[in-house]
């Protein structure tokens, strides 16, 4: 397919192998951002071919994994209500509560749907008027334009029985929790590039100033992401600390303006939990005011929710590039990807499932 | 989750007051919306996620990386 078969070519992938061995002196930890990256470096085996010298780590860019326990735990209290059709994401369904999964509140007979996209929840909502419709409206940037779409189109259509569980998170604000921790290891980043698609790359160049860490958009595809690592690796050997494109078929400094636009007229910043880090300011969107009549928390009193983690899962330390899967003394053991006891275990993007997938000798050490 | 696929777009059309598309994915036809990127064209390649378009891909820019590469490329090549 075009704009993704020429970017798989093995000469090509070779050569940048080849620039990067002959760029890199020193060792240098660099993180990818994005769960999708993580997938993509392992699944290719492109982390197997790098130099000894750099070490990956992998990011907390996986919604499905940073989604705090407590909001499944608030779609599932919605999901069972008889009245209720839940919509939401297909890989949120398997993601385990304190207590079950969506999967089986639908096996339990409740009526849990999976949508491709939001708009496709608004147009159930208008086919079953007597019942209340509720999208699961997780994701980072590069999502929310589509689920304010779904909010904005009901509004606009006046559909009164459509409802969202909003659980928006950001990334320029974990990349900095990330660089302000004491305990922080990470040198460089690769920039999720479909966020970048969205929101440009002008949040950067302040961050790799502040932290003087070099931070570059990047791709997907093989080629993309060495391309990335390349460029990321001349900087770090340089001492320049500069925030630059590597993605630039699918990325403008500025972004989308006008997917920008709409998410700022439905959503406003907040205070977002991460599962497994704990609350990090103003990192994620919440409904405006203007658009509170379709908040599933409220509508639905479950804003009263808390819970407790498993006291097993390291997920926290995983998310920010402090640990690796095989170190957790649960991997492949009591969490595998049947029995996952974290998100990142289940998440087609989440790094424990990465490493479970690709990775297996590294459960039997 | 970020999953973005470029995709061809083969059709515009409106429905509910939205403009969308038709676009081909190496033979597997999906329906997007174009509502952020207005100025998409039949024929233009678009990155699609969870059912938007969420950037119209940058022929010339693909081109130019592309170039770079096939030169690094032949390079290699002619070291012995």
């Amino acid at each position: 397919m075009k704009y993704l078969d020429e970017y798989r070519d093995p000469a090509k992938v070779k050569a940048l192998l080849n620039e990067i061995e002959s760029a890199v002196t020193k060792n240098w930890v660099i993180m990818e951002i994005c769960g999708g990256q993580t997938h993509a470096f392992l699944h290719n085996g492109l982390d197997a071919m790098l130099p000894a010298q750099i070490e990956l780590v992998h990011g907390p860019g996986c919604p499905v994994c940073v989604t705090p326990l407590e909001q499944i735990d608030r779609a599932i209290a919605i999901a069972s209500r008889p009245d209720v059709i839940f919509t939401s994401y297909g890989d949120m369904l398997r993601v385990p509560g304190s207590s079950k999964d969506l999967f089986a509140v639908r096996a339990q007979g409740s009526n849990v749907r999976i949508v491709y996209s939001p708009l496709e929840a608004v147009q159930i909502a208008e086919a079953n008027p007597d019942k209340q419709i509720v999208f699961f409206a997780i994701g980072f940037e590069t999502t929310a334009p589509a689920n304010a779409m779904a909010v904005l189109q009901a509004k606009n259509k006046n559909i009164k029985n459509f409802s969202v569980l909003v659980s928006h998170v950001r990334v320029p604000p974990a990349m900095e929790a990330i660089l302000s921790s004491k305990s922080n290891r990470v040198q460089g980043f690769l920039a999720a590039g479909h966020v970048c698609a969205v929101m440009g790359f002008h949040e950067y160049p302040p961050l790799a100033e502040k932290y003087n860490v070099p931070i570059v958009v990047t791709g997907f595809e093989p080629i993309d992401l060495l391309n990335g690592l390349l460029a990321t690796v001349k900087q770090l050997e340089a001492g320049e600390a500069v925030a630059e494109n590597q993605y630039q078929r699918a990325v403008k400094f500025e972004g989308n303006e006008s997917a920008q636009k709409t998410i700022r007229n439905v959503f406003q910043s907040t205070d977002r939990k991460w599962r497994g880090i704990g609350v990090i300011p103003q990192s994620g969107w919440g409904l405006s005011p203007e658009f509170q009549e379709f908040d599933a928390e409220k509508r639905f009193d479950v804003e009263n929710i808390f819970t407790q983690e498993s006291s097993l899962c390291i997920a926290g330390e995983i998310l920010q590039g402090l640990k690796k899967p095989p170190q957790c003394p649960a991997f492949g053991k009591q969490c595998t990807q049947q029995t996952p006891l974290g998100a990142p275990m289940v998440s087609a993007e989440g790094a424990c499932a990465a490493y479970y997938r690709y990775h297996r000798e590294a459960i039997h050490g | 989750m970020c999953l973005g696929i470029p995709g061809k777009i083969t059709e515009i059309y409106e429905k509910d007051s939205l403009k969308m598309a038709k676009v081909d994915f190496g033979g597997i036809a999906k329906e997007a919306c174009l509502a952020y990127t207005p100025e998409a064209e039949v024929g233009q390649y678009a990155l699609i996620h969870v059912g938007f378009a969420i950037t119209l891909m940058d022929e010339e820019e693909a081109q130019e990386t592309l170039k770079l590469l096939n030169e690094m490329a032949d390079l290699e090549n002619e070291i012995p």
